[in-house]
C-alpha cells in the first residue's frame, strides 16, 4: 500500500475501505413494505368510503390507524425490527412519524414525566413538524401575495 | 372495494420509500433529516397544487408518506387564508394535520400496557 | 520508571496483575467469548429500573469481583481509576460511591481501561501506591441513547457502525505477586486523521493506533513478532484491516499475531454486529476475561494491549468536527523483559 500523507488521501482511502449499503437489497425491501402500508391505508379508505366518510375525513382517519399500530408496535419492541428490516419503507409512511415520537418517549421515561417522557418526545418528529408548519405559513403566505388562479388547490 | 386503487397505492408509496432508501444509503443522512426532506418537499409540492396529482392518482400511496402531512399541512394554510384571511395562514395548517400529530402524541400506549423497555 | 526514545516508558519494577474480573451483558454471552467471562448478565437491567443504574451495578460488581478474587482487603487498595463513556462519567462514580477507595474517574472514550492501566502502574512505580483498582464500562442501551437514537427507534444502521459492549472489566494492579506484569507503557498522542462520520469509529481510530504503535515499536526497538499478540481495543473489522494497512505502509508487518477486541467479541455474521464491537468495556472485559485467561493457560507469554479511543460526543459530530483518536500501549508479559532494562 502507499504512503498516506494527507487527510483527504485518507478519507478517499477509507471510502474505498468502508462497505456500502446493501443498496439494491434496501431498496427493494423499503419499496414493498412502504407499498404494503400504503396498500393497508387504501384499504382503511376504501372501507370508509363504502361507509359514506367524506374523503378529507376518510385520509385522517387512515392516518389516525396506521399511526395507532405503528405506536402499538413500537410499544412491543417490534417496530424497529421491522425497520431494521425496512429502512425508508416504514420510515416514510406517517408510521415512521409516529415511531419517532413513540421511541424517545419510551427510552426517556426514566428521566420522569415531564422533562424525560413530555420534553424528549420531539427529539426526533420536533423539526419534522417545525419545517412543516414553517413551510405551510411560507406558502400561505406567498398564495397570499401572488394570489392568482394559476395555483390550484386540492 | 376498487382493489385497482390498492394496487396503485402500493406501487406510489413503494417508489416514494425507494427515493427515501437511495437518500438514507447515497447521502448518509439521518432519519431526522430525511423526515424534514420529505414533509417541506409535500409541502411545497402541495402548495404548488401539483400534489394532487399524486393522490388522485396513487391515494394513499401519496397521503401516507410524510410528504402527504406536509401537503396536508399548506393544503390546510391555503384553505383556511380563503375563508379567515392572513391569519389562516397560521392557523389552517395545523387545523389541517391536527389529527395526525394529537393522535401520534396520545398512543404512547405503552402506558396503558405497561410494556417495559427492552433492547 | 524511565523513559526510553519519544514516549515510551520502561517500568523499573515490575507491576503484578494480581487479579481480574468481567462481567458482560446478553449479547457478549452469546459471542464467541463467552467461556472467558466471569459472569453474564441475562438482560440488560440486571434488576434496575434504569440502564445507567444497570451500568452502575455492572462496574460496582466487577470491581467487587477483582478484589475478591485478588485476596487482598479493600482498604489495603490505595486508589482506583475507573471511567466509562456516560457524560461526567457518572457510571464508574455512581457505582463505586460505597466502595470507599480513592477514587480518580478517568476519560479516555474507549481507550479508558489502558489510561486507568496506565495510571495504575505509574503510581506503583513511583511508589504512591502499593495496590491499585482499574475499571472501565460500558453499556450498549445507555451509550445508543447518549450517543444516537433511541433503541426503539426503527432505523437501519450503516455497515461501518460498531456495536457497544455491555460489560467492564476491573483489575488490581499490585507491587507483589508473580505476575503477569505490566512492563512498558507507550501513552498516545491525540491523532485526528480528519474523519467526520460517527458512524466509522474505527476509521477514525486507526491512525491514532498506528501512531502509538509505531512510537513503541521505535521506542522499545522490538519488532511485531516480539509479542505473542498485539490487541488493539475497538478498531473493528474495518479499522482493523485499516491499521494492518497503515503498519505495511511503514514496513511493519503485523498480520501474523494482531487481533483487535471489538473483532474477536462478537460473531459479525451470525449476531449481526457489522463491523464488530466498541465501548470502553469491550478491551476491559477482552482483556479481563479472554486475554488473561490465556496468560494463566501460559498460551500467552507476551502481547501489547492497546485500547482504543474516540474521542468526541453528540455535540461536536453534529457540529460537523472531525473525530480525534487515541490509543494507549501497555506492554504485558508473564516474564519481566531484559531487553529494556540496559
Amino acid at each position: 500500500m502507499k504512503q498516506i500523507n494527507s487527510k483527504e488521501e485518507y478519507q478517499q482511502y477509507v471510502d474505498q475501505k468502508t462497505p456500502n449499503s446493501p443498496i439494491l437489497k434496501n431498496c427493494f425491501n423499503s419499496f414493498w413494505v412502504g407499498g404494503l402500508i400504503c396498500a393497508i391505508g387504501q384499504i382503511i379508505f376504501e372501507i370508509c368510503k363504502t361507509r359514506g366518510i367524506d374523503e378529507t375525513l376518510s385520509y385522517t382517519i387512515v392516518s389516525i390507524i396506521l399511526i395507532f399500530i405503528s405506536a402499538f408496535l413500537t410499544a412491543l419492541n417490534l417496530f424497529n425490527k421491522i425497520g431494521k428490516f425496512a429502512g425508508a419503507g416504514s420510515l416514510i409512511p406517517i408510521t415512521g412519524f409516529a415511531n419517532s415520537i413513540v421511541s424517545p418517549a419510551m427510552e426517556y421515561k426514566s428521566e420522569g414525566y415531564v422533562m424525560g417522557v413530555g420534553a424528549k418526545m420531539f427529539t426526533v418528529a420536533g423539526p419534522v413538524l417545525v419545517y412543516g408548519i414553517s413551510s405551510s405559513i411560507i406558502v400561505g403566505i406567498i398564495y397570499l401575495i401572488f394570489n392568482t388562479q394559476s395555483i390550484t388547490l386540492i | 372495494m376498487d382493489w385497482m386503487m390498492v394496487l396503485k397505492a402500493f406501487i406510489l408509496g413503494g417508489i416514494i420509500c425507494i427515493i427515501g432508501q437511495i437518500l438514507i444509503d447515497k447521502t448518509k443522512l439521518t432519519p431526522a433529516r430525511i423526515l424534514v426532506t420529505y414533509v417541506t418537499i409535500g409541502a411545497i409540492l402541495g402548495g404548488l397544487g401539483w400534489y394532487k396529482y399524486l393522490i388522485n392518482w396513487g391515494g394513499c400511496g401519496a397521503t401516507v408518506p410524510l410528504t402527504g402531512f406536509g401537503n396536508t399541512l399548506s393544503k390546510g394554510a391555503i384553505e383556511e387564508l380563503k375563508n379567515t384571511g392572513l391569519i389562516g395562514a397560521f392557523t389552517g395548517g395545523i387545523k389541517a394535520a391536527s389529527g395526525g400529530i394529537a393522535a401520534a402524541i396520545f398512543f404512547r400506549i405503552y402506558r396503558f400496557f405497561g410494556v417495559e423497555t427492552k433492547n | 520508571m524511565k523513559k526510553i526514545g519519544n514516549q515510551t516508558y520502561v517500568l523499573s519494577k515490575p507491576v503484578n496483575i494480581l487479579s481480574t474480573a468481567c462481567i458482560v451483558g446478553p449479547k457478549e454471552k452469546d459471542g464467541p467469548l463467552n467461556a472467558y467471562f466471569d459472569q453474564c448478565l441475562e438482560d440488560e437491567f440486571w434488576g434496575e429500573n434504569s440502564w445507567e443504574k444497570a451500568e452502575s451495578k455492572i462496574i460496582k460488581e466487577t470491581v467487587n469481583m477483582a478484589i475478591a478474587k485478588s485476596k487482598i482487603a479493600s482498604s489495603a487498595i490505595d486508589f482506583c481509576f475507573a471511567g466509562d463513556l456516560l457524560n461526567q462519567c457518572i457510571s464508574s462514580s455512581f457505582g463505586l460511591r460505597e466502595s470507599n477507595l480513592p477514587f480518580f474517574g478517568i476519560f479516555g472514550a474507549c481507550s479508558t481501561f489502558g489510561e486507568a492501566l496506565t495510571l495504575g502502574s505509574i503510581t506503583i512505580d513511583g511508589d504512591f501506591a502499593t495496590n491499585v483498582v482499574c475499571a472501565a464500562s460500558s453499556h450498549f442501551c445507555s451509550a445508543e441513547k447518549q450517543f444516537r437514537f433511541p433503541l426503539e427507534l426503527g432505523n437501519q444502521r450503516t455497515p461501518s457502525s460498531q456495536w457497544t459492549v455491555t460489560g467492564s472489566g476491573s483489575a488490581v494492579l499490585s507491587k507483589d505477586g508473580e505476575g503477569p506484569y505490566i512492563t512498558a507503557l507507550t501513552p498516545g498522542k491525540i491523532v485526528d486523521m480528519g474523519i467526520k462520520d460517527a458512524n466509522n469509529m474505527g476509521a477514525a481510530m486507526a491512525g491514532a493506533a498506528q501512531d502509538t504503535l509505531l512510537c513503541h515499536f521505535k521506542d522499545t526497538g522490538r519488532k511485531p513478532s516480539y509479542y505473542d499478540a498485539i490487541f488493539t481495543g475497538d478498531l473493528g473489522h474495518i479499522g482493523k484491516d485499516i491499521l494492518i494497512d497503515l503498519m505495511d505502509s511503514k514496513g511493519y508487518n503485523i498480520r501474523a499475531n494482531y487481533n483487535d477486541c471489538g473483532v474477536l467479541i462478537f460473531d459479525k455474521d451470525a449476531q449481526d454486529t457489522h463491523a464488530g464491537g466498541s465501548g470502553c468495556g469491550c478491551s476491559a472485559s477482552v482483556f479481563c476475561g479472554y486475554i488473561s485467561h490465556m496468560f494463566k493457560e501460559g498460551k500467552y507469554k507476551k502481547i501489547l494491549l492497546m485500547p482504543t479511543g474516540a474521542l468526541m460526543n453528540s455535540t461536536t459530530s453534529q457540529q460537523g468536527e472531525s473525530i480525534p483518536g487515541i490509543a494507549h500501549a501497555v506492554s504485558i508479559e508473564a516474564q519481566f523483559p531484559t531487553d529494556l532494562q540496559s
